[in-house]
């Protein structure tokens, strides 16, 4: 080759480059070199990917008050950055109930980790799709309270659905296995009942 | 059409006659001219920013400014504003005049030049008998206002731009001035108008590009033009990631602006030489002359765009060794293949000059080799 070949091969790369953005977007299916990646923002967005996680929020199961969280603090004890801060609730008579009082994540503080989702033992707290959260300015409301940490199962159903499904399953599978242990147990205790009345025949298995 | 702006001048002229007394008539001709060009230069200036960054935004796979207006045609003027609310700062230390002057100064060769450059049929502002000297030396003063700003910010990265500047425009003057030589010798003249008219036959298409010699005047011609407005790949004096801005570092709000005007205005107006030696000006069939003109130059901008988009910047040693060892002996070599080209006749001609600076292209590519030696020696780290 001559001398400035390279230089000349050089600009017909661009050269593609500059033809060829105007005719070919990037996705997917047209994941090759020349074709145009921006993506005006605010107009166009990249769909979510289900494995995004940023910010906590707090799941329910149907109604509001019948949240999963037992106020057990281990995830406000795991918090590396510590922007957990829970109180546990009482009842009238001082006794301890498995809820708790005040839930607040303080978002100044809280770094996106996701350990509070992998401590919770109750499935509890989980991770969002949430990104759109910056303030403008420093009195806009950073401090999330436990209502606005609020959201229902369909919520992470619709952007998680495989861990939802695996999660939903496991629940639903150690609230059978409870109910049939229960049952299991009371039929037991209806048999020892019933073997104390007729002691002469030999008790039915369950 | 061809003729519309002369006519619309006419047209103003004549409306002024009996308004004007006799000796302001050639007054308010100049004004006209000088008007056009004063509002021509900046404009051009201001798109040709949106222009750089939209192509180069397209080579780099992006979209480049949309936001300002319908494909961001508004951008420049956002840009001019935001230029002219921006804050002053002139160093402590640096010298107050010369810090001042080099801004304005390096506007006015950048103006200037725009006087002889043949827009479209009769439409030079001053058809100087002398035209092409007269742009070559003007130009290259634009140096001594770089070398100002350099010298008057004191800024050791200035300083060092500035030095750059000097050696690059030194250097490459040479060679730009020597690829001229030949078009002067064929057109016989050193008016850009005649040298355009030269170019007239063939029905408006006997460029002197067509020619083996110029073909590579063209060739180096336009690459010096590039060092010579010190765009990339020869940017060496504004090299961002070795000398901040080079000679610009100290300078903000307008005072940057002008530099960058004047920057632009440089590159049309070599684009419009170029445009004009080379590719026969305002020549051409069809269209009218100064449409034909604006897009040859265009075209040459483009091109220059596209080197950014695509070219590393140069060493500095690299640059000097190509125009020392490359362009300055092709040069001599094509002055005396034009001189041989205007007395010989025939075909032959053709056959013999291509040869001549093909073999010189290829002896000079050869003799510019860089040994690079098969096994890697430390001298010094054993």
């Amino acid at each position: 080759m001559f001398y400035g070949s390279g230089v000349l091969r050089g600009m017909l790369v661009t050269l593609k480059h500059f033809v060829t953005s105007y005719f070919i977007r990037r996705s997917p299916e047209t994941m090759r070199s020349g074709a145009l990646v921006t993506l005006q923002y605010p107009e166009e967005r990249l769909k979510e990917k289900e494995r995004y996680r940023n910010f906590p929020f707090l799941i329910y199961d149907k109604t509001p008050d019948n949240l999963r969280c037992v106020a057990c603090d281990i995830c406000a004890k795991e918090c590396p950055p510590k922007c957990i801060y829970i109180v546990r609730e009482f009842d009238k008579d001082g006794k301890p109930l498995k809820r708790p009082a005040v839930f607040d994540i303080d978002f100044t503080v809280c770094m996106n980790c996701g350990i509070c989702e992998e401590a919770c033992p109750f499935d509890a707290i989980f991770m969002d799709h949430e990104f759109e959260i910056a303030g403008g300015n420093r009195q806009e409301k950073l401090l999330f309270h436990k209502d606005d940490l609020l959201k229902p199962n369909e919520h992470f159903h619709k952007i998680r659905p495989t861990d939802a499904e695996t999660i939903d399953k496991r629940l639903r599978e150690a609230d059978e296995k409870k109910k049939a242990a229960e049952a299991a147990a009371k039929a037991k205790a209806a048999a020892a009942q019933q073997s104390s009345q007729t002691a002469a025949q030999p008790p039915k298995t369950a | 059409m061809d003729q519309i702006f002369v006519t619309i001048k006419q047209t103003i002229m004549n409306l002024a006659a009996p308004i004007l007394p006799d000796w302001m008539e050639p007054l308010l001709s100049i004004k006209i001219s000088i008007v056009a060009i004063a509002i021509l230069g900046p404009v051009t200036m201001m798109y040709l920013t949106l222009l750089e960054r939209k192509v180069v935004g397209r080579m780099q796979n992006r979209i480049g400014p949309n936001r300002v207006g319908k494909w961001g045609l508004l951008q420049p003027l956002a840009d001019g504003i935001k230029m002219l609310t921006k804050e002053d700062i002139v160093p402590t230390n640096a010298d107050p005049v010369v810090h001042f002057l080099a801004p304005v100064l390096i506007v006015m060769p950048a103006l200037l030049v725009f006087a002889v450059i043949p827009f479209g049929r009769n439409m030079t502002a001053v058809d100087l008998s002398v035209g092409l000297l007269f742009f070559i030396a003007v130009s290259s003063t634009t140096t001594i206002a770089i070398f100002m700003a350099s010298w008057g910010s004191r800024n050791k990265f200035s300083l060092l731009g500035g030095m750059r500047s000097v050696a690059q425009m030194v250097s490459y003057e040479v060679p730009m001035v020597l690829s001229v030589v030949p078009v002067i010798l064929i057109a016989g003249s050193l008016s850009t108008n005649a040298i355009v008219e030269a170019q007239g036959g063939w029905n408006g298409f006997k460029w002197f590009v067509f020619t083996p010699w110029g073909f590579f005047a063209f060739l180096i011609f336009f690459l010096c033009g590039v060092a010579e407005c010190n765009r990339s790949p020869f940017d060496l004096p504004e090299a961002e990631s070795e000398i901040v801005a080079g000679f610009h570092t100290e300078y903000s709000g307008m005072k940057f602006a002008l530099f960058y005007m004047a920057e632009f205005m440089n590159s049309f107006t070599i684009s419009g030489l170029c445009a004009t030696l080379f590719l026969g000006g305002w020549q051409g069939p069809v269209l009218p002359s100064w449409l034909w003109f604006f897009l040859k130059t265009y075209a040459l901008i483009f091109v220059m765009i596209w080197f950014r988009g695509t070219l590393p910047r140069f060493r500095v040693d690299q640059l000097m060794a190509l125009a020392w060892r490359f362009l300055l002996p092709f040069t001599l070599v094509n002055i005396l293949v034009a001189g041989y080209w205007y007395f010989a006749r025939g075909p032959v001609k053709v056959a013999v000059a291509t040869g001549i600076l093909f073999f010189t292209f290829w002896a000079l590519s050869k003799l510019n080799k860089v040994l690079v030696p098969e096994k890697r020696i430390y001298r010094f780290a054993e």
